[in-house]
C-alpha cells in the first residue's frame, strides 16, 4: 500500500474518515452514505474496486471499549491491480432495520450478506434472497451475537424445498410453467445432493431440467457447517490452529500459515528465515498436493479413472513426506505463532527432491492422456465459461479468476515471505471454461515445483522459532528449573498469545484462491471475534451463473473444476 | 444333427457355464487390466493373484439381501435383471466358435443375436423405468436413445458383410474367410467386392458400436457413476445387480464374438490352414480373437474419459450412420461389377 491510494480516497471522500491499518485503507462510512460510497469505489475508473472479497459483521455487546452502535458491518474491497485493500465500516444502529444492500454492485454481496444476516440478525433492506445460508432454517437465534448461549442445542431436521427460489429463478430467466405446458410436458426438478458422487462433500445442487439441460440452479450449502468462528471466539489464538486445518482439507498446512501470518502481521512480529522458507515449501508443496486432488477428482467425475490414479499415487506418496515433515499426513498444525512446531529431519532436502520428481512424472503421464484427448477437449472447452465480469462480480480469486485471463495472484501482487524474489509465472487462461480451470492448475503445479526447488538452494540455518518468550513456549529445561520459564510456559497456555487490541484483515493465496483472516482483538489471549473469509464461498456463490444452460453432466466436471472443498465452504 | 430335448439343455447349460465363467473371469482380467493401467497390482488377496476373487464376489452378491425398495414397480422391477441376462444367454446358442463347436447353427443365426441384443436394450429401459428413481429414467432414457443411436449403424453394417457372404448364417460368413488372414472381411480387398476402402472404416464402425452398445466407457452413459449414481441400477442389490453385471459382461462376449465373426474370419488361423495343430482353424483362434479384442475393450475403458449424451448420439447421427449407409451402398455397386 503506497500513500497515493489513501491521498486519493481522502481527496474523493473528503467528509468520510479515513485510516490506515496493516496495509489496509479503513473507511467508516455513515449508513446513510454507505450505497453512495460503494457505488462510488465501484465505479469511479481510478478507484474501481472490483473485488469484493468479503463482508462480516462484528457484535461489540461484550467488548472492553465502548462504540458508537453495538453492530457494524465490514466490506472488504480489493483493486488488484493496484493493489489497494480498502474495508468500509458501517455502524448498524437497529439490525431489523439494517443496510441498503450492495447485492446490486458485487455478486459476491449475494451470498456474503445472507451469512451476515444469518449469523447477526443484520438484515439488508432490498437483498433479493436475504434468508438463512450456513445455519439449517429451522435455526432460531443468531449464533455469532455475543449473547448466544452456545451450549443451547438445538435439533432442526426438515428439508427446505427450495421450491420458492427455483421458481424465483426460473421466472427471472424468463420461464414459467407456461413454457413446458406448450409441449405438454414438466420441468423435472433434480437434487445432485447433498449425498451424492459428484459434490465430494455434502453440497445441495438442486436444479429445473428441460431434458438433461439446466434450467435454473439453486444451491443450499451449510451441511459441513461447525461454528468455526464461533468456536474461535472460545479458543485463545494458538488453539485455533488445529481448527484452521479442518478448513481446506486438501491442503491444511496452507491455513495453518495463513492464519499465523495474519497474527504475526498484526504483532509486528518478523519469523526467522528459516521459518519464512519452509513455509513458502509447505505451502507450495501443499498447493501442489491441492491441484493434484482437485485436478484427480474433476477428471473422475469425467470418468477417467486412470488418472485419478496417476495424480493420486504422487498424493499419497507425498503425504507420507508431509508425515515425516510434520508429524501428520492430513491435518498437521504444523505452525505456531513466531515460528514452526519443530525443524525438519536430517536429509529431507533428498526426499523431496525424489517426491517432487515423482509428481512430475505423475502430472506429465496424466497430461499425456489429456492434453491430445478429443473427448476431454469436447467436453471441457466451451462449457461452463466463467467471464471475467462474472468472476471479479462474485469474488473469485486464485486458479479460478486466474483461468478467466486476469492475472491476480497476491504472490505477485502482494508479495510476503519474499516471494517477489523467486522466479516463477502466473499462468492465466483465455476462455474461463473448465479447460482453463483444469491446464491452469497443471501448470501451477509446475510453477510451484520451481518454487520449491528454487528454495531448496537458499534455506537458511538457524532456528525455527523467534527468541521472544511472549508468543513462543520456552524450552523444557528453562520451564523446569527456571520461575521465569515456568511463568512464561503458564501463561502462554492458560491464557494465550496477547494481541493488542485492534482489528484488521490479512490475506494469503492459498491453493483456491485468497484466504483472508479478519480479527478484532481485544487485547486477550482471544480472538474477539474471527472471520475467514474462505475463496470456495464465493466460487459457489456463482456457481449457478456457470451452470445454468449447461448440461447436467457438465455441471458435475464444473464442481470439480472449481475445487469446491465442503470445510472451507461451510466452516 | 437332429435337435433333440437333451441337445438343447445341454447347449443352454454349456452357453451358461460358458457365460458365467466369461463374465465372472472377466471382471477379474478387467480389474486386473484396470490396475496394470493405474499402477497398481489390483485384487492380490483372494487366492493366487486374486483368482478366487470371482467366485468369493459372486458369494458375496449371492448371498446379500435382495431389496425391493417401496416405491418402485415391482414386476418390471423384477424382470429388468433376467432381461439383461437372458438375452446374452440364448444368443450364445448360434455363435459358432470353430467348424463343428457350435450349439445350435441358425441360417438367421445374424438376425437372431440382433433380436435378442435388442431385448437387451429394453431391461436398461425397464430397469430405469420401474426403479422411479430419478437418476434411473434419466439412465434409461438416455440408454433408450444410445441403443437406437447405434443398432442402426451395427445393423448396416452387418448387412454390408451379408451381402458380400450372401447368407445370414454366422458359420457361412466364416467359412468365406478361411484362406489366411488377407482373406478376412476387414480388409479392403475381397474376391467378391474387388476393392472396397471403406471395409476397414466399416470395421471400426462396428468396432465403436458394440463399445457403445455394451455401455461401456466411454460411452458408459447410463451408468455414468458421477453423475447418475449408478444409473438404471442404482436401486438394485444383490444378484438383481449381479445379473446387470453378468449381463454387461456377457454383452462384450457377444459382441467381440461377432467382430471376431463378421470381420476377423472367425476361428480361421491368420496363416491359412498349415495341416500342423495350433496352425489349423481351431477354435483357440477364435477364443485368441475375442480376448484381444476384450482386451481393447478393457484398454480403451481405462484410457478415455465419458462422452457426453450429444457428443455420443452427434458421432452416430453424424458420422457412423452416414459412412455405414455410404459403405452399404458402394458394396452394392462392387458386387454388382465384380
Amino acid at each position: 500500500m503506497n500513500e497515493t491510494a489513501i491521498d486519493k480516497i481522502r481527496a474523493l471522500f473528503p467528509d468520510i474518515d479515513c485510516k490506515e491499518v496493516k496495509g489496509c485503507i479503513v473507511m467508516e462510512v455513515a449508513p446513510a452514505l454507505l450505497e453512495q460510497t460503494m457505488q462510488r469505489l465501484k465505479s469511479y475508473p481510478d478507484l474501481d474496486f472490483g473485488l469484493l472479497l468479503d463482508i462480516t459483521a462484528i457484535d461489540y455487546l461484550s467488548y472492553p471499549q465502548p462504540k458508537d452502535a453495538r453492530f457494524y458491518v465490514v466490506y472488504t474491497l480489493r483493486n488488484w491491480q493496484k493493489n489497494w485493500l480498502l474495508q468500509v465500516r458501517t455502524p448498524v444502529a437497529r439490525p431489523e432495520k439494517g443496510l441498503p444492500t450492495v447485492s446490486g454492485l458485487w455478486g459476491a454481496a449475494d451470498w456474503a450478506e445472507r451469512e451476515v444476516y444469518d449469523q447477526y440478525g443484520i438484515r439488508f433492506i432490498g437483498h433479493p434472497d436475504l434468508r438463512r445460508i450456513l445455519n439449517h432454517w429451522q435455526f432460531v437465534g443468531h449464533p455469532l451475537r455475543k449473547d448466544y448461549d452456545i451450549y443451547k442445542g438445538q435439533i432442526c431436521y426438515e428439508t427446505d424445498s427450495l421450491e420458492k427460489e427455483i421458481k424465483a429463478r426460473l421466472l427471472s430467466k424468463g420461464i414459467d410453467e407456461s413454457t413446458m405446458k406448450d409441449i405438454n410436458t414438466e420441468m423435472m426438478y433434480l437434487n445432485l445432493g447433498p449425498s451424492h458422487p459428484a459434490t465430494h462433500g455434502a453440497i445441495r445442487i438442486f436444479t429445473a431440467l428441460d431434458g438433461e439441460t439446466i434450467m435454473a440452479n439453486v444451491n443450499e450449502i451449510g451441511y459441513l457447517h461447525r461454528g468455526f468462528e464461533k468456536t474461535a471466539e472460545n479458543r485463545t489464538y494458538n488453539q485455533i490452529i488445529p481448527l484452521t486445518d479442518r478448513l481446506n482439507y486438501c491442503s491444511a498446512m496452507m491455513n495453518n500459515i495463513a492464519y499465523v501470518k495474519a497474527i504475526e502481521t498484526w504483532l509486528g512480529l518478523r519469523i526467522t528465515d528459516r521459518a519464512m522458507i519452509m513455509r513458502v515449501i509447505l505451502s507450495e508443496f501443499l498447493r501442489v498436493q491441492d491441484h493434484l486432488v482437485c485436478l484427480a477428482a474433476n477428471l473422475v467425475d469425467m470418468g477417467g479413472l486412470t488418472n485419478y490414479w496417476y495424480l493420486y499415487n504422487e498424493k499419497e506418496a507425498s503425504y507420507d513426506l508431509i508425515s515425516r515433515l510434520t508429524g501428520a499426513r492430513l491435518t498437521s498444525s504444523f505452525t505456531r505463532i513466531g515460528g514452526m512446531y519443530r525443524d525438519f529431519y536430517e536429509g529431507w532436502e533428498a526426499d523431496m527432491a525424489h517426491h517432487l520428481k515423482a509428481i512430475e512424472k505423475g502430472v506429465n503421464d496424466s497430461l499425456k492422456l489429456v492434453l491430445q484427448n478429443r473427448i476431454v477437449h469436447d467436453r471441457t472447452q466451451g462449457t461452463c465459461v466463467l467471464s471475467k465480469e462474472t468472476a471479479m462480480t462474485y469474488g473469485y480469486t486464485g486458479p479460478n479468476l486466474r483461468s478467466t485471463g486476469i492475472s491476480f495472484d497476491l504472490r505477485k501482487d502482494n508479495p510476503y515471505y519474499h516471494y517477489e524474489t523467486f522466479d516463477f509465472a502466473v499462468p492465466v487462461g483465455s476462455q474461463g471454461d473448465i479447460y482453463d480451470r483444469m491446464m491452469v492448475r497443471f501448470e501451477e503445479i509446475f510453477e510451484s515445483i520451481k518454487i520449491i526447488r528454487q528454495a531448496m538452494k537458499i534455506v537458511p540455518g538457524g532456528p525455527v522459532f523467534v527468541d521472544d518468550h511472549k508468543v513462543a513456549l520456552p524450552p523444557k529445561e528453562r520451564v523446569y528449573n527456571r520461575i521465569e520459564g515456568l511463568a512464561n510456559h503458564f501463561k502462554l497456555i492458560f491464557e494465550g498469545v496477547k494481541v493488542p487490541a485492534g482489528e484488521w484483515y490479512d490475506s494469503f493465496e492459498a491453493a483456491n484462491g485468497e484466504l483472508g483472516f479478519h480479527f478484532v482483538s481485544d487485547g486477550s489471549g482471544t480472538p474477539y471475534k474471527l472471520k475467514v473469509r474462505p475463496p470456495c464461498f464465493y466460487a459457489m456463490a456463482g456457481y449457478h451463473e456457470m451452470v445454468e444452460g449447461e448440461m447436467i453432466a457438465d455441471a458435475v466436471i464444473n464442481l470439480g473444476s472449481i475445487n469446491i472443498i465442503g470445510g472451507e465452504l461451510d466452516r | 444333427m437332429s435337435l433333440t430335448l437333451l441337445n438343447v439343455v445341454l447347449a443352454v447349460f454349456i452357453a451358461i457355464c460358458f457365460v458365467g465363467a466369461n463374465a465372472a473371469y472377466l471382471v477379474w482380467c478387467e480389474r486386473k487390466g484396470a490396475g496394470f493401467y493405474q499402477r497398481r497390482p489390483g485384487p492380490m488377496e483372494n487366492g493366487w493373484w486374486g483368482l478366487l476373487q470371482p467366485p468369493i464376489d459372486g458369494v458375496k452378491l449371492m448371498t446379500k439381501q435382495l431389496l425391493i425398495p417401496g416405491g418402485v414397480d415391482k414386476a418390471i422391477f423384477m424382470v429388468a435383471p433376467v432381461l439383461a441376462m437372458f438375452p446374452a444367454l440364448i444368443s450364445f446358442v448360434t455363435i459358432p466358435f470353430s467348424d463343428n463347436i457350435v450349439a445350435h447353427p441358425i441360417d438367421v443365426g445374424v438376425l437372431v443375436i440382433f433380436a435378442f441384443a435388442a431385448l437387451g436394450g429394453m431391461s436398461l429401459l425397464v430397469a430405469g423405468w420401474g426403479s422411479r428413481n430419478k437418476y434411473s429414467m434419466i439412465s434409461s432414457v438416455r440408454a433408450v436413445s444410445q441403443t437406437v443411436a447405434y443398432e442402426i449403424p451395427l445393423l448396416i453394417t452387418t448387412i454390408t458383410i451379408v451381402m458380400i457372404s450372401g447368407s445370414l448364417n454366422l458359420g457361412d460368413i466364416v467359412q468365406q474367410q478361411l484362406d489366411g488372414f488377407l482373406s478376412w472381411n476387414v480388409w479392403p480387398l475381397h474376391k467378391e467386392v474387388g476393392f472396397n476402402l471403406l471395409m476397414p472404416v466399416s470395421f471400426l464402425i462396428l468396432f465403436v458400436c458394440s463399445v457403445a452398445e455394451t455401455n461401456r466407457a466411454p460411452f458408459d452413459l447410463g451408468e455414468a457413476e458421477s453423475e447418475l449414481v449408478a444409473g438404471f441400477h442404482t436401486e438394485y442389490s444383490s444378484m438383481g445387480f449381479g445379473l446387470f453385471f453378468m449381463g454387461e459382461y456377457a454383452n462384450i462376449v457377444i459382441g467381440s464374438c461377432l467382430i471376431t465373426i463378421l470381420f476377423l474370419g472367425g476361428w480361421s488361423c491368420p496363416f491359412g490352414d498349415l495341416g500342423i495343430f495350433p496352425f489349423t482353424h481351431n477354435v483357440g483362434w477364435f477364443l485368441l480373437k475375442i480376448y484381444l479384442i476384450i482386451f481393447v475393450f478393457i484398454w480403451i475403458r481405462w484410457t478415455f474419459p465419458r462422452t457426453t449424451i450429444y457428443g455420443l448420439l452427434n458421432l452416430s447421427w453424424k458420422y457412423l450412420i452416414p459412412i455405414s449407409l455410404f459403405n452399404l451402398l458402394l458394396t452394392a455397386g462392387l458386387l454388382k461389377v465384380f
